[in-house]
């Protein structure tokens, strides 16, 4: 493990590659990416004493039988039964000690949680994430906060066509497929900020659909969910809020989006507290207004395919401007 | 120039099958490198979101379809008659449909870069972009609506017509066109896997026809086959898909595994170690194939059971690939082993697919496949086994096999400098793409962040990616100028034990002046059982009669794109049109005086 890992940060090092790796899965974060990891490690030393040994006596053969005057004519040896017995047992054993371990994680990793743990469903859209609280009755978009060393169970399905939900530190992904629900589960083990990212081929914008995952110790989850499940802010009397309140209930945006007692779109991320989150557009960019002023007046200029396109006739940016008051106001 | 379009002759239809293979590999390459350049640095913007998903999709197509299966056919085509001792295939104008069909879908397929302005796209290229594996739902009209969609799944079925139709001549060929004597357990390796190829082929092509014609109808006709609101599954065509796809990753690894089970022995002066289990265990890697389709869906969510019992299958298909790598190794124990380009090629197949095989060990384990599927890691591992296995192997077959196909010799000096460039080159491309993956990056992603920490191992994927186009650069002037510059070859450059080396390069027409009787399995070579056999003589004893060629495979093969145009235009017309020419084509072949 230890060895690998110094292998590991070796190539890494002449690659010129620093780090930190935000969605690599050899930095494991959680009971289930640990687990996964404990069983690559396993095969890939299974793996590397094979290749080893093979490619040794390939060189070797190559080596010491190249041709060289006055070689005499090899024996014409055609085969050799115990030999063939011999090469065919021992990948067939060396396969067991990689089939028993590999066995028994299925069933770890098979997404049974215990009844008190904590329950999300994700759903995936072209190209956002959802996530609802069910116990706690709360929804937020793209950034999914997690208590620690509490068991989680996530519950993954699709809006569209198929996704793969996948944060790497905290475990493997799982497809999202219209129509069928899956599960994982796993104890994130350390507070932290954890990225990851669709997996499956989802059209024009794959490459876009990213999420980050926050899992935070239990207080500051608490006080993360009583905050959420707070009514959306009311923007002050007179204020340039207020204005982009308007603009919004009188917008397309009212069409797709949710905001607490005043719309209740679904097509669209929930933006009842929308200030409160860090990045926009399932994590490309940061939470600014400078962001935010681009991607309102062309999403689709940020983000290949997206169904947000640019209103007609378009807003002014005045009427941007006032907007984003609003959404920042909206923690 | 009309002797070639007519031509039913399976050494220049071998011919026609290369040149054509070899352009769409070229085509496939600079996808590659298009590809690559993108991902070069975080936040690429060479190419658009949708122009990259088209690249890969037409890479991915491209490289299996129309470059390495075609590839092998060129072999297949010109070398299993001289091998079995045939004066032809069992179906020669059959053969010549095969070819044709091929050029026409693919050049069907590859269109789609150019005529975007025809469906009012808006753009120049609406070529497919779902992939090469073309998962529903996403490939359904709702969320596909171009004719993007429809260009691969018309194409990818009149390919598999051709494909279907070289299958049964094939496996007819070899079982019925052996010389006197020549029983299976006397077939050379390379026919072998050949006859194994076809019999994937015949089995699993009729799958993925099934799923493109249910993909078609939802496309067309508003059925519901992928549609999970209407009851149904989208999961239905991922085991339709991987059901033809898995066997289909062996139809493309086991005509390399019998070409370097040919070049191996020629030049190690030594019969191939365990031929029967060399033949038996690619016959069982056949049959196995069809167990293991699964284990491209293991984060699809089918159970911790059926996860468990293709785990299990997949593992059991590293015995006797593994056997496989052991017989070879013991093949060159002991010889007396020439690096002659060809041997460059067939060992490095060996190197390099042995870690391609070994990756794929990690991900049969559905576990830590679900840290690997659909990363960089999956992309390096089938590239080990697809650039480093079948692309080595095809070349160890070229430079074996040129000499006999043009009667000139590949230049020795630039064959080394094409192997050694493209055997570095592929590994800086893709041995980065494994740490690429476990450190996080998925694939089919047209940009990434750098805060991934993957930008330099990226860059270095790139570099890798360009020494591969130098190296085949260095291949084609290698081509090109051994068809003047060429050593002659002779009727057999290499000392070969098997009958294609008995008789002059080219072939004449006809092959064999006299059809060989075959006593033993090297009939070339003086083992410690029997003396080498006598070369036939250079002139035949009598006149042999040549069929001539026939216009009529290539007119029925025009209907089968003129077909494929009438849902792609949405114009019925054209369906009767195709379909006239299609028959019109058969007929007249059907009654084609035998005599010409």
């Amino acid at each position: 493990m230890r060895l690998r890992l110094w292998f590991l940060t070796a190539a890494l090092a002449l690659s010129g590659c620093g780090g930190p790796f935000p969605q690599s899965t050899l930095h494991p974060r959680s009971d289930f990416a640990r687990a996964t990891d404990v069983l690559f490690t396993d095969i890939f030393w299974w793996a590397a004493a094979v290749f080893v040994v093979v490619e040794a006596l390939l060189v070797v053969a190559l080596i010491r039988f190249r041709h060289r005057e006055g070689r005499p004519a090899p024996k014409p040896t055609h085969g050799h039964t115990l030999m063939e017995i011999a090469w065919t047992l021992a990948p067939a054993a060396i396969l067991v000690f990689v089939a028993v371990p590999t066995v028994r994680t299925i069933f770890a990793t098979a997404g049974e949680a215990p009844a008190d743990a904590v329950k999300v469903e994700v759903i995936g859209h072209q190209w956002w994430w959802e996530f609802r609280y069910l116990d706690l009755g709360l929804t937020t978009a793209n950034e999914l906060h997690l208590p620690v060393g509490k068991p989680v169970r996530i519950a993954i399905t699709s809006a569209d066509v198929i996704h793969s939900f996948w944060i790497p530190r905290l475990g493997g992904k799982r497809d999202a497929i219209p129509g069928k629900t899956n599960y994982i589960a796993f104890r994130a083990d350390s507070t932290g900020d954890y990225s990851g990212q669709c997996a499956e081929f989802c059209g024009a914008s794959h490459g876009n659909m990213r999420l980050r995952v926050i899992v935070d110790s239990d207080s500051g989850f608490g006080a993360w969910a009583q905050a959420q499940l707070g009514p959306a802010a009311t923007p002050a009397k007179g204020g340039l809020a207020q204005e982009g309140k308007t603009v919004y209930g009188r917008s397309a945006c009212i069409g797709c989006h949710a905001i607490r007692g005043v719309s209740s779109g679904v097509i669209g991320p929930n933006l009842t507290h929308i200030a409160s989150r860090t990045t926009i557009a399932s994590g490309l960019f940061p939470n600014d207004s400078s962001h935010l002023a681009s991607w309102i007046a062309d999403a689709p200029a940020l983000k290949p395919g997206a169904i947000m396109t640019r209103m007609k006739p378009p807003l002014t940016d005045a009427d941007i401007a006032a907007l984003i008051a609003y959404l920042q106001s909206l923690r | 120039m009309k002797s070639w379009l007519t031509t039913t002759d399976h050494k220049r239809i071998g011919l026609l099958y290369f040149w054509t293979a070899f352009s769409f590999f070229l085509i496939g390459g600079v996808e590659a490198l298009f590809i690559r350049a993108q991902l070069a640095q975080p936040n690429g913007h060479l190419v658009t979101a949708e122009t990259y998903n088209q690249l890969f999709t037409m890479h991915g197509t491209t490289m299996v379809f129309l470059a390495l299966m075609p590839l092998s056919a060129s072999f297949f085509n010109y070398i299993v008659p001289l091998q079995i001792g045939a004066r032809d295939v069992a179906f020669p104008r059959l053969n010549a449909f095969s070819y044709w069909v091929f050029l026409l879908g693919g050049l069907f397929l590859n269109a789609s870069w150019l005529v975007g302005p025809l469906f009012h796209a808006g753009r120049l290229n609406v070529a497919p972009d779902g992939g090469w594996f073309g998962y529903a739902n996403l490939t359904e009209r709702q969320f596909s609506p171009g004719p993007n969609i429809d260009f691969w799944l018309l194409g990818l079925q009149i390919l598999g017509i051709s494909s279907l139709a070289a299958g049964f001549n094939f496996i007819v060929t070899i079982l019925n066109l052996r010389a006197p004597g020549m029983k299976m357990m006397r077939v050379p390796v390379f026919t072998w896997m050949t006859l194994v190829t076809q019999f994937l082929v015949i089995t699993a092509f009729p799958v993925i026809t099934v799923g493109l014609v249910f993909l078609m109808f939802d496309r067309f006709f508003g059925t519901h086959f992928y549609v999970s609101q209407s009851g149904a599954t989208p999961i239905l065509w991922q085991h339709l898909f991987w059901l033809f796809g898995h066997p289909e990753v062996y139809i493309l690894i086991l005509p390399a595994m019998g070409i370097v089970s040919d070049v191996l022995p020629t030049f190690a002066r030594k019969p191939l170690f365990g031929y029967t289990v060399v033949v038996y265990s690619g016959v069982l890697i056949g049959f196995m194939g069809w167990g293991v389709w699964s284990h491209h869906m293991f984060s699809v969510g089918l159970g911790p059971i059926a996860d468990s019992v293709f785990s299990a299958t997949t593992m059991l298909i590293a015995v006797p690939t593994g056997v496989k790598i052991f017989n070879w190794i013991a093949t060159l124990w002991g010889g007396d082993i020439r690096g002659t380009t060809a041997l460059h090629f067939a060992v490095g197949f060996i190197a390099m697919f042995i870690i391609g095989g070994l990756s794929g060990v990690t991900h049969a384990s559905p576990p830590t496949d679900l840290q690997q599927t659909d990363t960089y890691y999956v992309v390096a591992h089938i590239h080990y086994v697809l650039f480093g296995g079948t692309i080595m192997g095809l070349f160890a077959g070229i430079y074996y096999w040129w000499p006999k196909m043009t009667g000139r010799l590949l230049s020795e000096t630039l064959g080394k400098w094409h192997f050694w460039l493209q055997f570095v080159g592929m590994n800086v491309a893709f041995f980065p793409m494994h740490l690429i993956g476990l450190l996080g990056m998925p694939r089919r992603v047209y940009t990434y962040a750098p805060e991934l920490g993957v930008s330099d191992l990226n860059l270095l994927s790139t570099i890798g990616a360009f020494l591969i186009a130098l190296s085949i650069l260095v291949f084609v002037v290698n081509l090109l100028r051994s068809r003047t510059h060429g050593q002659r070859a002779g009727n057999d450059p290499w000392g070969g034990a098997t009958l294609e080396w008995s008789i002059p390069s080219p072939p004449p027409v006809y092959n064999f002046s006299v059809i060989p009787t075959v006593a033993n399995r090297l009939p070339r070579w003086k083992t410690e059982h029997h003396e080498p056999m006598r070369d036939p003589p250079a002139a035949p004893p009598g006149p042999i009669h040549v069929p001539g060629g026939s216009w009529w495979p290539m007119l029925a093969a025009f209907g089968l794109p003129i077909l494929a145009l009438a849902p792609l235009t949405h114009t019925l017309w054209l369906a009767f049109v195709g379909a006239a020419v299609l028959l019109a084509g058969i007929f007249l072949w059907a009654f084609e005086p035998f005599e010409v």
